[in-house]
């Protein structure tokens, strides 16, 4: 069952819904839209479905079909009516997720590359479009717009997942670009999915995949066993750039590509970039690593980041170079403070291209 | 850029850390690993030892000590030093010649290679006709005869290595003058050995392996004297005088020969088999040593009956009616005589008998009724018996030292009290800063303490735990005691012994509290034992308790070795360290983890199963910890399990292989001739060698589990006394970390003193933390108000530490194989962290608090972490903040039992084992550098010198 509504958002908006094949509309006052709480209670209210779930969308300037589920979402939504704001209701347990994102049919290509684009994420931070929260994050492709055609980074979301990360990888060799023309060179490859596991069900790892980082740490040069216990280290959160060895589903970016350059030959990686990303990587994941205390055999809970007092703000600055020196040596960044500041968003988001349609043709899960 | 010059690369902290910390391996301690040459120079007094991987190693009185290392990494057949110099040759089984010199630089001598030669015969002649068999440094100095399998005797310059192409000694002028009956050509073959006439340099005597001994006349080229002996030589030996010589045989039997101008073909004086009559194997090096009384020492290798005693590793010595017939228990490599080597002296006096065998040197003191052995100050086998762990204790207090090295003395009264006869050279090294103990554990149930000061690695006492224990071998059964009139007359010496009776008693944990004298040990079956240093022997029960660490688990079955039987009623001890406490853990898997707090009186204990803790004082368990997951089947059965999983992985690759053959055998078909067979087993070869390229090594990725197995193996364990509850009062508290990244805190209760055995201690848990990676907690570590690492126990009481800082809030650091994070104590919150592995792709296997100091000024020093990786790099990391400071490779990443052995001092050196028998010494720190530095002064020369050119080792290495 479909609701729809249009809220018209001017200086006094006026709404319209739509219930099955009810309509509302009302107005909201666009300088002072209040928060999503609030706005999903008079949804409920207009409706008169007070305890119904619903998932709440709008179709934006470009006509995609956009949730609205936080404060940062509902502002953007008000902010762009224009000046009506047409809203979709849908209850939860029967909606159709695939309606989000690029199955709205007229949806435009460079809508989320343009988000993603760093200036873009200064002008209009915060924007976190995030599928409800009985969606668990399972992975996702990530960095889309800094790396090569020919890589992927891939995050495993192995918190909160029963499932194993289950795969394998080896030593082999690839062929590289080098001043002196082709040389083989020594790689680690996946040599296994496991069936059922994490990195199978994902579809983003393949066999004979080189994987080129570990959480934007370079592999090259260090042994399997090395990457083996860097994996595992990582393993609560792992993120992993590979080459794959099937480079026809390659995301092709319209935004800053012209042309073949989809099917571009096997290039080096940009040695920069994705180490920037990577200390990125490392202090995201923090987040979601909390250790776990039992006090006097009481319940266990997560233990708390120490509250910076004079003396560990002293110390916190002492971990920050920490993090710096202990990097050092491949670590080459000026962007790095601008890539901090923008940070996590553009992580999060999936990216809208060809590439993951065969994936989600596969049924799997993809976050947003 | 800018980040680069960001307080992290502070460049007066940089200063600082060149002041601080500085990477050198300093000196190998202990026995070569597999020696495969002796020298010894009479006039230096100092003994070289070449091995088998081209090592070189001399060594004079004790700290003087030179090593080099061939390049070729090739066994180093022979050494000989050259007459009255700082020279030597070595010799290398890919026949090349490497001249040696001891040069001073910078104030202290330095061993090193100057030239190398390989000698080269004509184009096209086999190779046969270059191997070099035999060396001869002359006593002129100027050249060296080199005998070869072709029986040529070639002469090289030296240093140069310039052939003497004219005075090449060919068989075929050796044969000249011989009767025609033993005129063969076959006679001069293989020339074993070389000696130069003890009087008159321009002899030579010339000994073929087939028999044949020829004394050459360098003067006029021609052979003066033939002996025909009929035998195979082995080797040949001159008398002081010069006037006999004895050749010894393949046969086991020994020559006496006469050396007169009226006779050019002498018949032997003597022909004697000291081991017959039934055949005897080769004596294949023998010594004849003139005495004032007359009666001459014959001292030989081998000889024994073939038959009963042919596998014995022996040297005989011979005087007058004394004989005894020393057997080794390693193979013997080489040996030399010390005697008199000053010119004049009319007889040769030997002092000592020095022999090389594979696994130990050992001294034999000839000077002294009955041949006591020399205990030597260096060269000591540390693997007598295998070692399992090692335990380093610096800066020992005076009193301890001494009581340590008084119980010691009581153990060695059966050494000589000769001094070390092997004493060239000048140590001028500084006296050693401090007392440092070594202690290693060894699988046998000893515990060997070790001096560790100097360049000397000195054994001070050896303890040993096996008379707590009935065991299979009862000690008393000795099977050494031989009858008065046994024969041969085998008397058993050195201490190599690698056959443990019981590999239950090897000890796996050692801690030694030196303020208080306690020692605690802890073993492969569960056992720990408390100790106390007595100085007097003494007689008494030991206390036994037993640990129940499955306590509230039911319905499980120890599959391993069951725990060790104990001795009922008193047991004798000797002076020196005597437990007093004995506790054994149920199931008796191995002692994974040990602490001692000599303060409060307790002991603490981790297997794979749990953790305990025991009041040695009220001889009490407190409490035990189970800390097994109950579907940890692998910990739970013990190590016999594992044995079972192996075995079942093998069969299952063999029946791999077999299948593989199988169908090999089918893709065959039916022909049956030759090269079709052939054609499919290359075929299968290839594709085998296919299937191997096409799966190669792969490693799982997978998250660990709380289901891992061996989560529950408790890997330490930490006393601490800190703010475990509240912020205001402290306590004693017992941390204990395990395999599955779990935290243990437990607040402890301890009676003050006065009332200390009436009230029992008490133990509570506090606090219990999940690092959520769940990688093994290898340290546990509290930092105090200053951040400043808390005291060893009784520290404080010896005013050799500062007291704590309670004042201001205690810090928890905890260091597992992937992280080092820093929490906030008493609420427990994360504060800081390093992820190493994440970043790095190593893991933690040591990690040690230590001490360093600058070079520059005498009042600075910090604390840092000495963290020893996986991949055998040895990090520094600052505390309390966890900085890396600096990272040096240390060990190859291969040598997992070298990184495993590896143990750090509480000042920034650190020992590893190099081989079973070898430690490396190495420093991090500017300030304590212990290694050797040493003057090796050309003694002064006499007007008659050409006697000293009888070097006294005249190698027996041979063909093989």
């Amino acid at each position: 069952m479909n609701r729809a509504q249009r809220g018209a958002a001017g200086s006094r908006g006026l709404g319209t819904m739509e219930f099955g094949a009810e309509f509302r509309r009302f107005s909201l006052e666009r300088s002072k839209p209040g928060k999503f709480e609030e706005f999903y209670g008079l949804l409920q209210h207009v409706h008169k479905i007070p305890n119904v779930d619903v998932l709440v969308g709008y179709t934006d300037i470009h006509g995609d079909l956009l949730p609205i589920n936080n404060d940062d979402n509902y502002h953007k939504a008000v902010s762009t009516a224009n000046p009506l704001l047409r809203i979709f209701i849908q209850r939860k347990e029967d909606a159709d997720y695939s309606a989000f994102g690029t199955d709205t049919m007229t949806r435009k290509k460079n809508v989320l590359s343009n988000v993603l684009r760093p200036d873009n994420h200064k002008k209009k931070p915060h924007i976190v479009i995030s599928m409800p929260q009985d969606f668990r994050p399972v992975s996702s492709i990530i960095d889309v717009d800094i790396l090569p055609e020919t890589h992927r980074r891939v995050r495993l979301h192995k918190h909160g997942s029963d499932k194993p990360l289950g795969f394998y990888i080896r030593d082999g060799s690839s062929v590289r670009v080098t001043p002196h023309g082709l040389e083989k060179v020594p790689g680690i490859f996946i040599s296994r999915l496991v069936p059922g596991g994490l990195a199978q069900s994902t579809g983003l790892l393949a066999v004979n995949d080189e994987v080129l980082e570990v959480n934007g740490i370079e592999v090259s040069g260090k042994s399997l066993d090395q990457v083996t216990d860097m994996m595992i280290a990582n393993s609560r959160n792992l993120i992993i750039t590979v080459r794959p060895a099937n480079q026809r589903n390659n995301v092709v970016r319209n935004s800053r590509t012209s042309g073949s350059s989809g099917q571009s030959t096997e290039s080096s990686l940009p040695s920069s970039t994705p180490n920037i990303l990577g200390n990125l990587l490392q202090g995201e994941e923090d987040s979601d690593e909390e250790d776990i205390i039992i006090e006097d055999s009481g319940e266990p809970q997560q233990i708390p980041k120490a509250a910076p007092t004079s003396e560990s703000i002293e110390s916190l600055s002492q971990i920050e170079l920490l993090h710096e020196s202990t990097q050092n040596g491949f670590l080459p960044s000026s962007e790095m403070n601008l890539n901090h500041s923008a940070g996590s968003i553009s992580m999060e988001y999936e990216v809208p291209e060809p590439g993951r349609k065969s994936l989600e043709e596969d049924g799997t899960i993809i976050t947003l | 850029m800018r980040r680069f010059l960001r307080p992290g690369h502070d460049p007066v902290r940089e200063r600082l850390k060149r002041d601080l910390f500085q990477f050198n391996k300093t000196v190998e301690h202990g026995f070569p690993h597999q020696p495969s040459a002796l020298g010894y120079s009479p006039f230096l007094r100092l003994m070289a030892i070449g091995t088998r991987s081209g090592a070189i190693k001399l060594y004079g009185a004790p700290g003087v000590e030179f090593m080099g290392l061939h390049e070729e990494n090739n066994t180093v057949m022979q050494i000989h030093f050259i007459p009255d110099q700082c020279q030597l040759v070595t010799l290398l089984d890919d026949n090349s010649l490497h001249l040696w010199s001891l040069k001073q630089h910078g104030g202290a001598s330095e061993l090193q290679e100057e030239h190398r030669f390989t000698l080269k015969g004509p184009p096209g002649s086999p190779p046969s006709a270059t191997q070099v068999t035999a060396v001869l440094p002359h006593s002129s100095r100027e050249v060296l005869y080199l005998g070869t399998e072709s029986g040529n005797i070639f002469v090289v310059e030296l240093p140069s290595f310039r052939v003497l192409e004219d005075r090449t000694i060919t068989p075929e002028a050796v044969l000249q003058r011989i009767p025609e009956d033993n005129c063969n050509r076959r006679s001069c073959e293989l020339v074993e050995a070389l000696r130069e006439h003890p009087k008159n340099p321009d002899q030579i005597l010339i000994g073929y392996s087939r028999g044949l001994i020829v004394l050459w006349d360098l003067q006029n080229n021609k052979a003066t004297h033939h002996f025909l002996g009929s035998q195979q030589l082995e080797n040949l030996y001159w008398q002081r005088d010069g006037s006999k010589f004895i050749s010894c045989h393949y046969d086991g039997s020994y020559t006496q020969w006469p050396v007169s101008s009226d006779n050019r073909q002498p018949e032997p004086l003597e022909n004697t088999v000291p081991y017959g009559p039934f055949p005897c194997k080769a004596i294949s090096k023998i010594y004849w040593q003139t005495t004032k009384n007359g009666l001459p020492y014959i001292i030989f290798q081998g000889g024994m009956p073939r038959a009963s005693y042919g596998d014995r590793h022996s040297i005989s010595v011979i005087h007058g009616s004394q004989q005894t017939a020393f057997d080794f228990t390693s193979r013997v490599i080489d040996f030399f005589i010390i005697f008199s080597s000053d010119p004049a002296a009319e007889f040769d006096d030997p002092s000592a008998l020095v022999v090389l065998a594979e696994e130990e040197l050992v001294v034999i003191d000839l000077k002294s009724a009955g041949w006591p052995a020399v205990h030597p100050p260096y060269l000591a086998s540390l693997h007598c018996s295998a070692i399992t762990c090692s335990h380093h204790v610096s800066n020992i207090p005076l009193k301890l030292w001494e009581r340590i090295i008084s119980a010691g003395s009581k153990q060695n009264i059966h050494y000589s009290s000769m001094p070390w006869p092997i004493d060239g050279g000048t140590n001028i090294a500084p006296d050693p800063p401090q007392r440092d103990l070594l202690l290693t554990g060894h699988e046998d149930g000893t515990v060997r303490f070790w001096d560790a000061s100097g360049v000397c690695l000195h054994l001070l006492y050896k303890l040993s735990t096996v008379r707590v224990f009935l065991t299979d071998a009862d000690p008393n059964d000795n099977m050494n005691t031989l009858g008065e009139d046994e024969w041969p007359p085998l008397r058993k010496v050195g201490t190599f012994d690698p056959y443990s009776d019981d590999p239950r008693l090897g000890i796996q944990k050692i801690y030694l509290c030196k303020y208080s004298g306690y020692l605690a040990v802890a073993g492969t079956a569960g056992q720990v034992l408390v100790m106390e240093l007595n100085d007097e022997d003494a007689e008494h029960v030991v206390d036994h308790a037993e640990a129940d660490l499955l306590q509230d688990q039911e319905g499980y079955r120890w599959k391993g070795h069951e725990k060790l039987k104990t001795r009922d009623g008193p047991v004798q001890f000797e002076a020196g360290f005597q437990p007093f406490v004995l506790v054994q853990c149920q199931p008796p898997a191995v002692v994974t983890s040990l602490a001692l707090h000599s303060e409060w009186k307790l002991v603490a204990f981790g297997t794979s199963h749990g953790f305990g803790l025991f009041d040695h004082q009220q001889k009490r368990l407190v409490f035990v910890k189970c800390t097994l997951h109950p579907s940890d089947q692998l910990a739970l059965e013990g190590p016999l399990s594992r044995v079972k999983s192996l075995k079942k992985s093998l069969r299952q690759s063999f029946r791999r292989i077999r299948r593989s053959r199988v169908s090999s055998r089918k893709r065959r078909g039916g022909g049956g001739n030759a090269s079709e067979v052939q054609e499919a087993n290359a075929k299968f070869d290839q594709d085998a060698l296919q299937e191997m390229e096409l799966a190669p090594v792969q490693r799982k990725i997978e998250a660990r589990s709380a289901e891992d197995s061996f989560t529950g193996f408790v890997r330490t364990l930490y006393f601490a006394d800190t703010f475990l509850r509240d912020s205001s009062r402290h306590c004693p508290s017992l941390w204990a970390g395990t395999n599955g990244g779990t935290v243990y805190a437990f607040c402890l209760r301890v009676p003050p003193a006065e009332r200390r055995m009436d009230e029992p201690v008490r133990a509570e848990q506090a606090k219990e933390i999940q690092l959520m990676h769940r990688a093994p907690v290898v340290g546990i570590l509290v930092l105090d108000g200053r951040s400043t690492p808390l005291p060893e126990p009784l520290e404080v009481a010896h005013d050799l530490s500062k007291s704590p800082d309670m004042q201001g809030s205690h810090q928890l650091l905890v260091v597992s194989e992937e992280q080092f994070k820093v929490f906030t104590l008493p609420k427990v919150s994360s504060k800081l962290k390093l992820k190493l592995t994440a970043l790095e792709g190593c893991r933690v296997r040591k990690v040690t608090v230590a001490n360093f100091g600058s070079c520059k000024t005498d009042d600075y020093s910090e604390n840092d972490l000495a963290v020893l990786t996986n991949l055998g790099d040895i990090q520094i990391i600052s505390l309390p903040f966890l900085k890396l400071q600096i990272r040096y490779p240390c060990i190859r990443k291969e040598d997992v039992s070298g990184i495993a052995s590896c143990v750090f001092t509480k000042y920034g050196q650190g020992f590893y084992l190099i081989s079973p028998s070898e430690f490396e010494r190495f420093s991090l720190s500017t300030k304590w550098l212990v290694e050797p530095r040493c003057i090796v002064d050309m003694p002064e020369l006499t007007s008659n010198n050409h006697v000293h050119n009888r070097s006294g080792t005249e190698n027996a290495a041979r063909k093989s």
